[in-house]
């Protein structure tokens, strides 16, 4: 146990490694660092004081040290739009966009445990094809298009619900969250369903795959015999079963969520990092570019370690079956 | 499936077109053909397809106008809904956006534009991939340790992030959306071949090969990769449409193509500032192309996997 951990945890510093040099040399071989690192109204003497600082006098190797040397300690340089140290802006639009990702992973499990079910007790039903065509196109059409047509539909024409913002917010424990208030609420709405189609469409097909083999499973024959009502089955029995996997792809799906927020905050507007870094690219704020890059490297990165961590818990054979698959 | 397959490799029969005899090629192939006809919806979105990609092909020759040639475009004729006459008596069968460019022409450019870029990735992240995985797959040991160690690692990080990255470092264009969508998608194509090859390389036909000395380059390329193309085709065209998808986000954004080759995913993207004033047809009749492109492709990628029945490692 404590070997694979170990083993994992290597793996995890060398992806960051190539992951921090990639985006490194990117930033330093595609464009010059100290037009990176300083803004336009930087003079000589100033140029002269982000070279020193940035160490462009050493050698690369060096460099990259330094790099990743100001990035561990949280010094990324400043936004040269806010003239704040670019990683307290992550930190400050973090809470806004893992509300929206907790939104949606609320909204995927709410509507996709029911019609998942429903399509797992009569396979054949025209309701059930109906799920899961529906459910095939979730993974098919290009969630910002379903956005576009949200807004179209409930802002646009029926005027319901708003499409810009974050709404009235309550702050509760020093971080903001919307879901508190009417108005925040009806402005979630609409980014976390159109963030939610991805998880809805698996949660749908893993409810769905999971009820058809657990139906037929012995126990569930032994307790209909044992004359326990259907719904007690269904509520206790099955669904114990059958929300192992589907909890485990969610949890593994839950970093990818939050890296396609990217999309659904720019249609909404919604003020999380997402929005932040497409604001960023829009005026080359490439303090705050860089930032975010390696900061959702390393939040991938830990996210990846503690997967493979609690799977090798759950799961012995992950661990006992070493390296390749 | 691989566990019963003891027969010799000419008899592998009709249940496995993949390990179908080689000398019966034209005559699998028509077996295939007339499965696949056989359901009617996969008929339906392989005729939308083809459609699709004649009128994209055809675009300059078809199109009322070229919507990036200025001397055709009537700044005074924006904004008009769909059938409205212009002043030089034309009728813009879908309206007109900010600049006054018909919305069927840029509709037309911007499918060739689409297409090209998730057919030109998917193409070359199938070659990198397929030759990856075969040789994955052949050599064993350590270097297939490696070489899906890293295919894993690169599919745990998701696609748009990577693509992201990439775009952000790259810059637009449409040779840097096409490299960034082969990193992206090479290895769903490596780690799919990889599958099956190893499974094909543990039959005898292969033994048999081997056996007989040939190269390993002729064993690769001329025994394992035939049989691992009925699944490659599926995955591809799974992958076109994905890069397809992928391709529109990133234009949606403002990374994937510049301006000036606006993609469908672009022409979204301009329309959707004039959304909130009810001028939805800009964005909305690009984003239905779109939509029924993706999907046709993907009940077509559904079909073929039903019909060849390849084992998927997915």
């Amino acid at each position: 146990m404590v070997g694979f951990i170990a083993r994992r945890l290597v793996q995890s510093l060398f992806v960051l490694f190539v992951m921090t040099l990639i985006v490194f040399f990117g930033v330093n071989v595609i464009g010059n660092p100290v037009y990176i690192f300083a803004s336009s109204e930087c003079n000589q003497a100033c140029v002269n004081g982000i070279i020193a600082d940035l160490g462009l006098d050493r050698p690369v190797w060096e460099q990259y040290f330094v790099f990743v040397g100001n990035a561990l300690s949280g010094d990324l340089g400043n936004s040269f739009t806010f003239g704040v140290p670019a990683m307290s802006l992550i930190w400050e639009r973090l809470p806004a966009t893992l509300e929206l990702a907790f939104a949606a992973l609320v909204i995927a499990l709410g509507l996709g445990l029911p019609l998942g079910i429903l399509a797992g007790l009569r396979p054949d039903a025209i309701s059930s094809r109906l799920i899961m065509g529906v459910s095939t196109l979730g993974f098919s059409v290009p969630v910002f298009w379903i956005g576009l047509i949200l807004i179209m539909v409930f802002s646009v024409q029926l005027g319901w619900l708003p499409s810009i913002g974050r709404g009235d917010t309550v702050s509760i424990l020093g971080l903001e969250a919307s879901f508190l208030t009417l108005d925040g609420l009806s402005h979630l709405l609409m980014p976390a369903f159109t963030l939610s189609l991805f998880m809805l469409a698996m949660v749908i097909r893993l409810t769905r795959a999971g009820m058809r083999e657990v139906l037929h499973a012995d126990y569930v024959k032994f307790a209909r015999a044992n004359g326990i009502s259907e719904t007690r089955i269904l509520s206790v029995h099955v669904m114990k079963n059958i929300l192992i996997p589907i909890v485990t792809v969610l949890g593994m799906e839950f970093g990818g969520v939050i890296a396609f927020a990217v999309v659904t905050e720019s249609i909404f507007s919604w003020p999380g990092v997402g929005k932040m870094l497409i604001d960023a690219i829009a005026v080359l704020d490439r303090p705050l570019i860089v930032a975010y890059l390696v900061f959702v490297v390393f939040m991938f990165v830990i996210i990846n370690l503690l997967v493979d961590i609690l799977y090798s818990v759950l799961d012995p054979r992950v661990r006992l079956g070493g390296g390749a698959r | 499936m691989s566990a019963g397959a003891v027969t010799r490799p000419e008899q592998a029969g009709p249940v496995d077109p993949a390990g179908a005899p080689r000398p019966a090629e034209a005559s699998a192939f028509a077996a295939v053909a007339r499965a696949y006809a056989r359901s009617l919806i996969a008929m339906t979105a392989l005729v939308v397809f083809a459609i699709i990609a004649v009128a994209a092909l055809l675009a300059p020759w078809i199109a009322p106008q070229n919507p990036y040639d200025l001397t055709q475009v009537d700044l005074l004729d924006n904004l008009l809904p769909p059938g409205s006459e212009s002043f030089s008596g034309q009728i813009y069968w879908l309206g007109t956006d900010g600049q006054g460019r018909d919305i069927l022409s840029a509709i037309l450019y911007g499918l060739r534009i689409s297409l090209l870029v998730g057919l030109a990735s998917g193409v070359i992240a199938l070659l990198i991939g397929a030759a990856v995985g075969l040789v994955s797959a052949y050599r064993g040991s350590w270097l297939d340790a490696t070489i899906m160690r890293i295919v894993d690692l690169q599919l745990s990080f998701p696609t748009i992030l990577v693509a992201l990255i990439l775009l952000v470092i790259l810059g637009r264009g449409v040779d840097k959306i096409v490299f960034a969508l082969v990193v992206v998608q090479w290895a769903y194509f490596a780690r799919t071949v990889r599958g099956v090859a190893l499974v094909e390389n543990s039959r005898e036909y292969i033994e048999a090969a081997r056996g007989l000395k040939l190269g390993h380059l002729r064993i690769l390329f001329g025994h394992l990769l035939p049989n691992c193309m009925p699944t490659l085709l599926v995955v591809a065209t799974v992958q076109v449409a994905s890069a397809i998808s992928l391709e529109a986000t990133l234009s949606f954004l403002g990374l994937g193509l510049p301006p000036t080759q606006p993609s469908l995913g672009l022409l979204i993207a301009n329309g959707f500032d004039y959304m909130q004033s009810g001028r939805y047809w800009i964005s909305l009749l690009p984003g239905v192309v779109l939509l029924v492109t993706i999907v046709s492709i993907n009940v077509v990628g559904d079909r073929l996997r039903d019909v060849l029945n390849p084992r998927l490692a997915r």
